[in-house]
């Protein structure tokens, strides 16, 4: 079940990122997230595994506010980034967006061409001075999503028109463009065949040189393969958090163990 | 037999074969529908269906052509010298109707018998006095020819609808009788009466096709005809509008063309704003509660009769504008009737139809492409203008040109808030008139329909047709090219 990753030997401890203290989420008067406690370090991949409704990807979204566009979605408790409330009234949602960037489950370029979809979130933030730094904004964040070789020649064709597995790692150097400084990913590799899933696990483990990665997946081969620290859900309850390779090998609780070895799921 | 009754005997027998059909299916079945290749019913409507269909058709197609037969024979019969064109022809015609239409009207009254209404001359009784007494008023004496067109004509419409008859119901017995021979076990009725159903629908899409061909073909008919009696060059490119029925009329389309296209414009220049914006605002702002409000209130707009937003501008919109423009403020405006008076009404007549279709195309953008701008830190206008709006903007633009064939063919709004002055000018609070509303000032006047006067209404009318139905398929062609675009 664990096939060890090289990245696992270079696991260090990092300062915290985000905290999430006594989190709870309500759809209407649906309890979907119960009293969840979570600490995400900075320059690490952390995984959310889980059965399918266990709230794995609700919690995602509360990471960097998007459930506030659901309007019976309801989140109580605290959740800190570098120590600061995200949900204080004090927060603007847009900005904290722009910190914490999102990519989804299924690829979503803009009907654009496949520079302007990169250009999109700086010439929205102002991040360039003039054209030929959003020239090399574009360019940085395409080879940071290793598709720059892909479509260096065609910037200005439409982003809609490359492959499932180049859309999304257009869709993730779109999100590296804005410079956040978390990532969010929804099961990024749902919509992708083998070797898309590849190119983009490769690129997740690159990314956290610089990024704090959290990735929902319900693959835990690739739980395994890309993350340093898991955490598994479960009915809306965080049951278990820890090093990936304890998660996976040694499991403290029997519900783990249960869903890792694929009794229960 | 009169036709009446006959379709009734006709449904009897289809309704009685429908009974029997299916009881024979059942009986070759041994009473049990499980042997049967279809369910019982089907055996029924089978019958019931090779009673009706031929029995109908004959019966439709003969109640159309035996009148223009009887009509062309009987009015062979009239002597040549009698009348001088066909319209007088026609008025023979109908005399000879009247006085047959009188003779059976007598004997169904019981004032005359059969053989006596056969035998009658015109030397011996005044039959415009004897039809008088039974209810039938003629305008002058009957002449020895027209009687006997009349003698004729019933002569000829009793043996038609005889030989209707027995044809009709020869048909619906024959039709009964081969469908209940052929009921068997084994027979696939449900196959064949799904055939007929099918045929059916091919029948009804082919009557709203062919009537479109016929509309079509009227006017390119009539257009020719035009432009046989006038130069073609003068027509597109005239600049005078100036019909006179006495003869030597200038008809140039220009001033109406351009009448048309000034309203068109301030119509749209109101509705797109509005009506988008109000799209936007429902789509993507307004909670479920408020939009469950607006949006049929919208589009209570588009239920209004056209000839009430006419009233709405003679009598509210024109004296309004007159207050502000009239020669009592600026002087701008002479009357209440001009171009911003229809424009401004004809626009907020338009504003459902830009919201309401616009506001489907925008909830057609998937969300996944809000929640991907969203989600990079882009405020919620930036997302509807950056990416919404662009994404939407094809079909938006399809909205729109189908709103601009509304407002291009729009007539009754012109007639009561623009006013009948075909004019060439730019200024907004002049009176001008459209294709449309001089289409109709041309047909509705007592003009010989054979003038270059009357016919003038066909060649506006085939011009607007090829300018909306261009619109109309250039619209189609970018809603469509947008559909395409995500999948």
């Amino acid at each position: 079940m664990y096939d060890a990753p090289a990245s696992e030997q270079k696991v260090t401890q990092n300062e915290t990122k985000i905290a999430a203290r006594n989190v709870q989420v309500f759809y209407g008067s649906t309890h979907a997230i119960k009293d969840v406690n979570v600490e995400i370090e900075d320059k690490t991949v952390t995984a959310f595994i889980g059965p399918s409704g266990c709230g794995k990807s609700t919690f995602l979204r509360c990471l960097n506010r998007m459930n506030d566009t659901i309007d019976i979605c309801r989140v109580e408790g605290d959740i800190l980034l570098d120590g600061e409330d995200i949900y204080d009234a004090r927060v603007d949602p847009v900005q904290l967006r722009a910190k914490v960037g999102m990519v989804f489950q299924k690829p979503n370029p803009f009907p654009k061409s496949i520079y302007d979809n990169i250009a999109y979130g700086p010439r929205i933030h102002g991040l360039a001075k003039n054209k030929a730094d959003l020239d090399d904004i574009v360019e940085k964040s395409l080879r940071r999503g290793a598709i720059w070789d892909e479509v260096k020649d065609r910037l200005h064709a439409p982003g809609t028109g490359l492959s499932g597995g180049q859309q999304q790692r257009l869709c993730i150097a779109r999100a590296v463009a804005t410079e956040p400084e978390v990532l969010l990913m929804d099961e990024p590799c749902s919509a992708l065949d083998p070797i898309a899933t590849g190119q983009v696990e490769e690129l997740i483990d690159e990314l956290r040189e610089n990024y704090s990665v959290v990735i929902v997946t319900h693959s835990m081969q690739q739980a395994a393969r890309v993350s340093q620290k898991t955490a598994f859900f479960h009915l809306g309850n965080l049951v278990e958090y820890g090093e990936t390779g304890q998660i996976f090998t040694n499991p403290v609780d029997p519900r783990t163990e249960s869903y890792i070895t694929g009794r229960i799921g | 037999m009169p036709a009446l009754w006959l379709l009734c005997i006709v449904l009897a027998i289809a309704v009685i074969g429908f009974f029997l059909g299916r009881a024979r299916a059942m009986a070759s079945a041994q009473g049990d529908a499980r042997h049967l290749h279809s369910l019982p019913g089907y055996y029924g409507y089978n019958t019931a269906l090779t009673v009706l269909v031929p029995a109908l058709g004959v019966m439709i197609a003969w109640l159309i052509l035996q009148p223009m037969l009887i009509q062309n024979a009987v009015s062979d019969a009239i002597p040549g010298t009698a009348y001088a064109d066909t319209g007088a022809l026609n008025l023979i015609m109908s005399d000879v109707r009247r006085v047959a239409d009188g003779l059976d009207l007598a004997i169904a009254q019981g004032a005359m018998t059969p053989d006596a209404a056969t035998a009658l001359s015109t030397e011996t009784t005044n039959i415009r006095e004897t039809l008088a007494q039974v209810g039938v008023a003629l305008g002058s004496d009957v002449e020895p020819y027209v009687l006997s067109a009349a003698q004729d004509y019933r002569r000829l419409n009793g043996i038609g609808h005889l030989a209707m008859t027995v044809i009709v119901l020869a048909l619906a017995i024959g039709g009964f009788a081969f469908a209940y021979l052929r009921t068997n076990k084994d027979f696939r009725a449900r196959n064949v009466v799904e055939k007929g159903v099918l045929a059916m629908l091919i029948f009804a899409a082919s009557i709203a096709i062919m009537t479109t061909i016929g509309i079509v073909l009227s006017l390119v008919f009539n257009t020719v005809e035009f432009f046989k009696l006038y130069p073609w060059t003068e027509f597109f490119f005239g600049l005078t509008w100036a019909p006179s029925f006495g003869g030597g009329s200038e008809l140039g389309i220009i001033p109406l063309f351009w009448g048309t296209f000034y309203i068109s414009i301030i119509a749209l220049a109101v509705a797109v704003p509005v009506g988008l914006f109000a799209a936007i605002y429902l789509s993507e702002y307004a909670t479920p509660a408020v939009r469950a409000f607006a949006k049929p209130m919208l589009e209570v707009l588009a239920g209004i009769p056209t000839i009430v937003y006419g009233l709405f501008a003679l009598l509210t919109v024109g004296p309004a504008l007159v207050t502000v423009f009239g020669p009592d403020a600026t002087g701008w405006m002479g009357g209440s009737r001009a171009v911003i008076t229809a424009g401004l009404v004809m626009g907020i007549m338009l504003i459902p139809f830009v919201s309401s279709l616009s506001d489907d195309i925008i909830n057609s953008v998937p969300q996944a492409m809000r929640d991907g701008s969203l989600g990079l830190g882009a405020t919620k206008s930036e997302t509807i203008k950056q990416v919404v709006m662009p994404a939407a903007l094809p079909g938006i633009v399809g909205a729109i040109l189908l709103a601009a064939s509304r407002a291009i063919g729009e007539t009754m709004i012109v007639v009561l808030g623009a006013g009948a002055a075909a004019r060439l000018s730019m200024n907004p609070f002049e009176a001008m008139t459209t294709v449309t509303a001089k289409i109709v000032s041309q047909l509705t006047g007592d003009a010989d329909f054979a003038s270059p006067e009357a016919l003038v209404a066909f060649a506006l009318g085939m011009t607007l047709f090829v300018i909306t139905l261009g619109l109309n398929v250039f619209a189609l062609w970018i809603v469509r090219k947008y559909r395409e675009q995500y999948e």
